[in-house]
Order: C-alpha cells, then structure tokens, then sequence
C-alpha cells in the first residue's frame, strides 16, 4: 500500500475516517517508508515502536469516535523539540543520550490531537545552520538530485524535517524557523513550509537558540496540511512568555483560492546583485499568477533589507551564546572531565559543540562583550527596529509580500562550507521577515534548469497567517507542483 | 584583523571552550572576516532609533504565586553525569 | 560627625555603601512554581526551570513584582513603570542557566533614601541607589567529598531583591543602624523575614578609606557578611587593613574578598579573582515589565505604618521617650503588642511593663513576643487592675509572675489567690494595731526620735496584710497612731 505515503494529511484523514485503512497501517507504510530512505539520514532517533503504539491507540479513538484533528497522522519531529522519554540531542554530541522528563507544548499539542511520531529529525546542531551538514549525526541527504547526481543538502536547521517529508516518509514535520530554518529547506526539498507570527506557537520545550527569533512552525506537502498541523500546534500558553494570548483561526478555512482586490507588495530590494535568472524568473512567474487571480501588485520598498543578514548575526550568536550556557556538563549532557572545574567546563564545550555552533557562541560572547556592546548588540537592535518599521510601512500599502525564498536551488553538499558567510546569504530573503517577526511560507512553485525545486515566499503581517495561506494557496494552486524528488520516483519504479 | 588570537583566546575563556593554539590559529581569521562583515551596520544611521528587544506585540503576563512545581528531585536528576545523594556533583570548587 | 579613624599619617575617613539581597517573602520562586521553603532534602524543591533543563522558559511571578513594589514605597524609593529584566553571564555550578536573570540599566526600583537614627540621638539619611529583582544561585557544599562539590539547586531561583545603597555610611555603627534599619522595614513590609542565619538577608559591604575631604579611595568588596555584628566586625577589620597598606605606601586593590566569621579578617577571594565581563542583554525569554500608575498606588494604600512613623506617633500619642518608643517600634508584633496592652490604659505604665518585665523575661528564656504566654489583652488587663487600685504594683510583679507560668488572665489569678488590695480603712486599722501591740519597745523607740523605724511599720502590716493593704492607707493610719 505506498499510495498510502502519498497522500496529503487532509486525505489520509478521511481514508482514516472511512475504513479504508487504519492508523496503524497508515504507521507501518511510513515506519517503511523511513526504513527505504535511510540513505537520506533525516533521522537522529527513529521511534517505530512508538508510532504503532501511538497508531493502535488511534485506531481505538477513532472507534469509539474520539478521535482528534489529527488523530493517526504520521509526523516527523524536529529534534530540537523535547520529547519526554526519548532521546532529544538538537543534533549535538553535547545532549547526546538526554532522555527529556517532559513533552515540549507543540509536541504535546499535536499528541494530544493524535498525531503519531516517527523519529526525531535530524537538524543543523542546535538549529545553526542552512544546509544539515552541522549535524554531529551527519549530513542530511536532499531526496532530490541535480543532473550530475551529487547529493545535496537538503537546507537547514529544518533539513531532516524537510528531507523525509519530501521523500514521502512522513505525512508532515514540525520545524523551528529562527532566521527561515523552515522557508528555506522547505524550498530547497519542494515542500511548504510555514513560520507562522513570533508567538503564535509556544517555545516551551524547544531547545533555544536565538529566543527572540526562534518559532516553531510545520513542513508538509501542501498548504492545507501545513494548516491542520499548524491549527493543532499553534495557541497560548502561560509556560512561554512570549506567546500571546490569541485565538487561533482556522488556517485551512483561509485557503479559498480568492485574493481579488488584495494588494501583493513586490520589495524592490529583493532584487540583488547577481541573482540567479532562474530565481528572478520564478519571482516574476509568481507575480504573473497573483495577477491573474485579480490580486494587485504593488511595488513597495524595505530599504533596510540589505542590512538584515548582518542585523541578524549578531543578535542570533549573541542570544545562542547565553541560551548554550546551561551546556556545561553538570545537570545532563556530555561531561568531559577535567583537573579541576573550569577545565571540566571548557573540555566539555570544546568536545561537545561543532565548529559553526563555537563560531556562533565566539560572535554572541564577543559582541556582548564589555566595550563591544554597544557598537553591536545595541546597533543590530536599532536597525532590527528599522527593518521592523519598513514591513509595518510596506503593510500600509499591500496586504502581503512575494518574494522568493532562496537565492539559489539546494547546493551540493561541501560546497559553501569554506565560508560561513556565504553559508549565510542562504538566508537573506528569509531573515527579515524573521527579524520583524512576522509570519512567512514557502510554497513549492517550479524546478530550475537543473530539475531542482524552488519556492516562492509570502510574508504576511504579524498575526496574519490567514492572509499568507490564501496567498499561498494561490501560487500553490497556479504552480501546481507536481515534480517528484528521484529517491521517490525511484522507489515506485 | 578585528579579532586576533589573543582576542579569540580571552573570548573562548569567557565562553568556557578549550582551544589550542592550532585552532586559535584557524578561528581568528574565520571570525574576523564574520566581524568585518557585521560591521557594515555601522553605516546605518541609527541616532534617534530605540534598540528592539522584542517583536511581540503583548504585556508580559505574570502567574500566580502558587506553588505549582518542584518535588520532582528524580527527574531534575534523570540525566546527571554524576549524582549522590540527591545532589548533583562536580570537581571541587575553589572560593 | 563623620568617624574618623586615626593612623600613623593622621586621620581616615571611612567609606561604605552596602548592596543588601533580601530574599522576597513569596509562595514560588521568581520565574517558577516550585516552593521557596527552606530546609528542604537536596534538589526536591526545584523544577525544570530551575534546573535549566533545555528549552525551559521563565514565567514572573506576580506576588514577588508585588512585593518589590511595596518594598520601593517603603524604602521611599522611585517606583519605576517600566523595568526590564537581564541576564548576568557566568558560569558556576550552582547557576544553572549559566547566566542569572537580572535587572540591570532599568530596574524596577530607583532612587530614594533611609533614615537611620545614630546614638547620639541624631538621624542620617542614607541614598538608596535601586533595588532590583533577580534570581538567587543554588548551593554548593564544598565539605561533603575531599575532591568534589555537591550541588542543591533548591535555592536556585529563589526571588531576591537587591537593595543598593549609596557610598553615604561613615563607619561600622551607621553601617550597623543601615542594616538593622533596612531589615526592620522589610520585615513591617512583610516583604522578607530578615532572617540572616538562614540566608534570607545577605550584605555585600563596599569599604574604602581616604583622607577627609578627599576624592573617592579603591574599594574592596566584602562577601559573605551575615549578621549585624559581622558587619561592624568585618569594617573595622577592612579599615584597618587598607590604612595600613596605605600608610605603609602600597595601593588598595579592587577586588572582591570573603569575610571569615571565625578568623575575624577578610581575604582576596582568589576564584572571584578573573575579571569579569558579565555580558548583561535583556531576557529575550522575557518582555519588559510595565506597571500601572493604578497598580502603584493600589499597593501604597495596602502599606502598614513604618517604623519611624510609628516612633512619632508613639511619642507623641503616648507621652513615650525617644528611646521607649525606638524599642516598641523595633519589630512590628512587639509595636502591636504594646499598642493593645496600651489602649485606653496607662500608656507610660504599659510601656514599662512591656519594656522592663515582659521582653526582660522573654529575652531571658530566649522567646519572641509571639511566644509570650502572657497575652496582650491579659497584660492590659493587669494595667487596668494596678491603675484602678485593685493591686498595688508589688501584687501585680507576682501576678505577671503567675501569668507568665499559667498564660491566665490577672483578674482570675486575683481572685484565686485573693491578691486583691485591701483599701478598707477598717481592716487595715485592725493590722495597724495589732503591729504596735505586737512591738511596744519599737513604738518607744520611734516616738523616742528614731524616725528610720517608720518603714519597719509599714513592712509588718504589709506582710500581716500579705500584700494585699493599700500602701497609701497603711501608711496615712500609721501616721495618725504614731504621732
Ligand atoms: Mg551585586
Ligand atoms: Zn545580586
């Protein structure tokens, strides 16, 4: 039954519903599925035993008619979510073999709709990363390859997420987006993603990296999935306090296919030196489609867009570098012992955290720094309010952005690792809608030269997730993304 | 180069993380070039600008003094490298 | 005014401002639901927060933003409406966070000031530079294992508040008045007990000398300073010290340095010793606090009388001393004791009693006034027996003395024991007589000009009376048979 892993959630959950097949079926089809696409290594701990405990215990609710929105639906979990009882390492040698005594909210959100866990999803180590490839666990594997056949990453942190959704081993995926860690793999695997609005959903047992920007949010293969998972995950809770107390609409209800009269704003700024043809193309093909849905175009400028990725690196390294403080080989973790306490402190840090993770806490300590304050820290939050204030002037004149989500389609692995900054413009047109908070989606909307996916953004205004859904649920539509990664095309041959 | 290895050095000592000169050596150029690169805000003009700590939009809400946690000494022990007696243990500390 | 110490090179001026942690009077701790109660086993009252297990977020508690408001009222302080709370990077094992939650360039309480009455009957105000919140670290015992430290986080995140003062105290008397002047309101406040044998009040003594007049002296940091005595001892040592290495021609180093209770000296602590670079930046787990002019004066109206207050208005509604008074008002409990066994009685009588008899027993058997088996209500009520002349003063030492043993009211033991003064001019006359027949040589001798045995007299009826006649009748009859 492999049709079973093509589904969308919304149509698995109606086979569910009908008896055409049960939830613990639906598991052992992708418990299978997960086994076939080892090669990607998305995951760091796979949970199959788990999923058909979960899946059977559905398969009851669903019997006596209490089953969730959720309720059977196979998900892979990012691995920065803690999961009580089961290994939870945010892809580092540093927490590797912490067993969590609790259930982050997200996670808990899901499981209490029903939703069933597959493994915990490999990730950039403590989601640093746009290419999976800083993981202690090893590369991610994108299920989709270019002419030449070399692998490709996948995109990060969210890679393992992205990665087995898009090789259709899970049904969905949960991702943590703190400057497009969710947009930006989602776009490099030709899948949706959505980061929905900074406090929309809670952070209470997501391991932190940068606590002003990290947001959980959902990787899935359409918008109306991405919706149900959101609806699910997303709403208050008093353990976070930067969650706000908002009522949660329905996303999917959102998704009408209608955008007549909205207003799309174009940012000029977005159109940088040296962009691909392909990516500009893509951009203007999107503009094409919003058009013709009787969507206006405007053209609207975020002046401050240039100065985002330099904003965001040094606000990200320096939040990481307190929030990776709690690392230090006395209550979980890795210890590595040493002649006395502070050796002890410094050996374990220096074994347990990867090179890019050490570079991000040597920025965020050296920023922070007594006399280096005020020239970084201070200054990155000044323009962070100036990019802020460009989006609520944008939103004065158009109800949502297009833009694209990447510069590029997904590279080959080793290639950008020689220079961290070039890892970093990975993220340039993610990051400022990230810094304002605000909500953003990626949608898969065409392939390259080179057969690889690509993906349109849409940044909405904060708390505007339905906007970003309609607005998606267009392009979606006019793009009709078909293509599948070679890894499935492969296997159903 | 904004960071030399003396600098790099001081900052991984705030950072507890052990570096040998060799990676001394490697990591300086590395976060010089990342420091070089940042400091391109310093072009901005930000006179008048409040710094943005926060994007949501809300008031801080407090909870109740109430007690609602603790008592939980095996699970806040779960996972300690070492532990005795309820208290977690580590080299000795020097006052 | 100003102590003057003297040394080889002439006379010092000593320095001091005091940053007090005053642990908050609450249920939960700062940003966690787990119980502040002290005592506990190892790491029981800690939660994941405070464990600063991955991914574990900070929720301020409403009481203790409560508490620190009254407290800044209270110590005449700025209320500000907008505070943000910071992290103070640095690792320790007993800071799990690897970073404390702090405030920093914008705490929750600015400038005010202190008022603290000297010895010799003057007042100095004291600036009060800000109080802050933050959290307190766990605990590290160092004695349990020759090689290791064991950790109990139950402390950690406890709420404390930071009281900072201004360099404006002069010497280890008005250090001392500071202190106990702080802990005395906070503990009107209910904010926090004061208690400093158990951690609850804790004072980081800031000490420099210089010659009078001139600029500021480096200061050294005293920690660890844990009672009033502890703190006049550890100055007067400090000062010492840091004259006589400059008059010795060496220079004072900033550092921060452990007071040994049981050496009497401070020493460099050598750990503490690295420089720091604390790294403060605002909680991003957290918003900034922003309070209400409404919320405000709310709690301002929920203030109870404080201490100086309270002194005025003794002395001026009771006719009491200065220094009567200074002692009633010390601890709320005792001034709600005395204003009981004061009200609508003899207030100055009251207050001897309570003073001279009733703290003078209770501090002999080491109680507190909440311990007193003597209720107020009873005290007064033996007030009212002395005032309307049912028991003389003499009686009413023996009543205490019962009360005190049995916690029964005066009028009972009164009537059990019929202590009650016998005023009938009849009865007493009947005794008086009696005592002159009994002792003809003696009334000889009195009227014969030895006038001295006039109180030997009145001592015979009394006993004969046992106690219980009216001196003044005893002593008016007396005078008319002798004379
Ligand atoms: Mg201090
Ligand atoms: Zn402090």
């Amino acid at each position: 039954m492999s049709d079973l892993t093509h589904m969308s959630i919304a149509g698995a959950l109606k086979g569910l519903e009908s008896k055409d097949f049960t939830a613990v079926e639906l598991a052992q089809a992708h418990i299978d599925a997960v086994e076939a696409a080892k090669d990607l290594n998305a995951f760091v701990t796979e949970t199959p035993e788990i999923a058909l405990k979960q899946a059977a215990e559905s398969d009851k609710r669903r019997a006596d008619s209490k089953a969730g929105a959720l309720d059977g639906i196979p998900l892979a979990i990012k691995d920065l979510f803690c999961t009580e009882g089961v290994q939870t390492t945010a892809s580092s040698h540093i927490l590797e073999g912490f067993v969590p005594q609790y259930e982050s909210t997200v996670t808990a959100n899901l499981f209490r709709e029903g939703a069933v866990m597959l493994g915990k999803a490999s990730l950039d180590e403590f989601a640093m990363g746009s290419g999976n490839t800083h993981s202690y666990f090893g590369n991610v594997i994108n299920p989709w390859k270019g002419e030449d056949g070399k692998p490709l990453v996948p995109g990060g942190s969210s890679g393992g997420s992205a990665a087995i959704v898009a090789a259709r081993a899970a049904m969905g995926a949960t991702g943590t987006d703190t400057g497009g860690s969710i947009r930006q793999p989602a776009s490099f695997c030709g899948i949706t993603g959505v980061k929905p609005t900074y406090g929309r959903c809670s952070r209470w047992g997501v391991i932190a990296f940068a606590s002003s920007l990290d947001q959980p949010g959902v990787l899935a293969r359409s918008t109306e999935d991405c919706a149900l998972l959101l609806q699910s995950m997303a709403g208050h809770d008093p353990k976070d306090s930067t969650s706000a107390q908002k009522d949660v609409p329905d996303f999917a209800a959102a998704i009408t296919g209608d955008i007549k009269g909205f207003k799309i704003g174009i940012p000029k700024e977005y159109r940088m030196d040296g962009m691909p043809d392909e990516i500009e193309k893509l951009w203007q093909q999107g503009v094409e489609w919003i058009k013709d849905a009787g969507a206006d175009i405007v053209d609207i400028s975020l002046p401050h867009t240039k100065y985002a990725l330099a904003t965001y690196y040094i606000i990200a390294p320096a939040e990481a570098s307190s929030n990776l403080a709690r690392y230090d080989g006395v209550r979980y973790g890795l210890r590595e012992e040493g002649e006395d306490l502070r050796a002890m402190y410094e050996k374990t840090r220096a074994a347990g955290f990867g090179d890019e993770v050490k570079r991000r806490i040597m920025i965020g300590t050296y920023v922070l720094s007594a006399g280096y304050y005020d020239a970084y820290y201070i200054k990155a939050q000044k323009v962070r309010r100036l990019i802020s204030e460009d989006f609520t002037k944008a939103f004065e004149q158009c109800d949502a952005l297009l833009t694209p989500t990447a510069p590029s389609a997904a590279f080959a692995i080793g290639e950008n690792e020689d220079d961290p900054i070039k890892m970093y413009l990975n993220d340039v047109f993610t990051v400022p809608a990230s810094l304002a908070g605000l909500p953003g989606m990626s949608v898969p909307a065409g392939l390259n030269a080179d057969g690889l996916p690509l993906g349109l953004q849409v940044i909405g205004r904060p708390w505007d997730e339905e906007t970003v859904f309609k607005v998606g649920g267009v392009l979606e539509e006019k793009a009709a993304f078909t293509a599948l990664p070679q890894s499935v095309i492969r296997k159903a041959a | 180069m904004s960071m030399d290895k003396e600098t790099v050095r001081k900052v991984a000592g705030l950072a507890r993380i052990q570096m040998d000169d060799a990676e001394l050596e490697t990591m300086a150029p590395q976060l010089s070039k990342i420091i070089d690169w940042i400091e391109q805000l310093a072009e901005v003009d930000t006179d008048n600008v409040e710094p943005l700590a926060n994007v949501v939009n809300i008031n801080l809400a407090l909870r109740e003094d109430k007690i609602t946690d603790g008592d939980c000494a095996d699970k806040v022990l779960a996972n300690a490298p070492e532990d005795v007696q309820g208290f977690f243990v580590v080299s000795k500390v020097v006052e | 005014m100003a102590q003057l110490t003297k040394g080889k090179t002439g006379e010092w001026e000593t320095v001091i401002g005091m940053e007090v942690h005053a642990q908050v009077i609450a249920e939960s701790k700062l940003f966690s639901g787990a119980s502040t109660k002290f005592g506990a086993e190892p790491n029981s009252q800690v939660s994941l927060v405070d464990a600063a297990m991955p991914g574990m977020l900070p929720v301020l508690n409403e009481h203790v933003v409560e508490q620190a408001i009254k407290t800044g009222l209270g110590i005449n302080s700025q209320v500000n409406k907008h505070s943000v709370f910071a992290r103070k990077n640095y690792f320790y094992p007993d800071l799990p966070q690897g970073y404390q939650i702090s405030q920093f360039d914008q705490p929750i309480v600015g400038e005010g000031t202190i008022e603290i009455d000297l010895k010799d009957g003057t007042v100095k105000e004291i600036g009060i530079t800000r109080m802050h919140l933050e959290q307190d670290a766990g605990k590290s015992l160092h004695d349990q294992h020759p090689t290791k430290s064991y950790v109990d986080l139950n402390r950690s995140g406890c709420a404390l508040m930071e009281i900072v003062s201004e360099p404006d105290i002069r010497g280890p008397e008005e250090a001392a008045a500071y202190i106990s002047k702080l802990r005395m309101i906070l503990r009107y406040l209910g904010t926090c007990d004061g208690n400093m044998d158990e951690g609850s009040m804790r004072a980081d003594v800031n000490i420099s000398v210089r010659k009078p007049g001139a600029e500021l002296g480096t200061r050294a940091e005293i920690k660890n300073v844990n009672s009033v005595k502890a703190v006049q001892q550890s100055i007067d040592f400090e000062v010492q010290r840091q004259i006589e290495i400059l008059e010795g021609g060496g220079e004072i180093k900033q550092e921060t340095r452990l007071w040994d209770p049981d050496k009497n000296e401070t020493r460099s602590m050598r750990s503490k010793e690295e420089a720091h670079d604390y790294r403060y930046f605002p909680d991003p787990d957290l918003l900034p606090l922003e309070l209400s002019d409404e919320q405000i004066e709310r709690i301002r109206k929920t203030l109870p009388e404080l201490p100086d207050e309270k002194k005025h208005r003794f002395m001026d509604e009771f006719g009491l001393s200065a220094y009567d008074a200074s002692v009633l008002i010390a601890e709320r409990p005792r001034a709600d004791y005395y204003e009981t066994v004061a009200k609508d009685r003899d207030a100055k009588l009251a207050a001897n009693w309570v003073i001279n008899e009733l703290l003078g027993i209770l501090n002999k058997n080491d109680q507190d006034i909440a311990d007193s088996p003597i209720s107020a209500e009873n005290l007064g009520g033996m007030i009212g027996l002395i005032s309307d002349n049912t028991i003389s003063g003499k009686i009413a030492k023996d009543v205490f003395a019962e009360m005190y043993k049995s916690g029964k009211d005066a009028g009972s033991i009164v009537e059990e024991k019929g202590l009650k003064q016998v005023t009938d001019t009849g009865a007493i006359e009947a005794i008086v007589d009696e005592v002159l027949a009994e002792n003809p040589d003696n009334v000889a001798a009195y009227k014969g000009g030895k006038d001295k045995l006039f109180g030997f007299f009145v001592g015979q009826v009394m006993k004969k009376s046992q106690g219980k006649a009216n001196p003044a009748a005893v002593n008016e009859l007396l005078k008319q048979k002798l004379s």
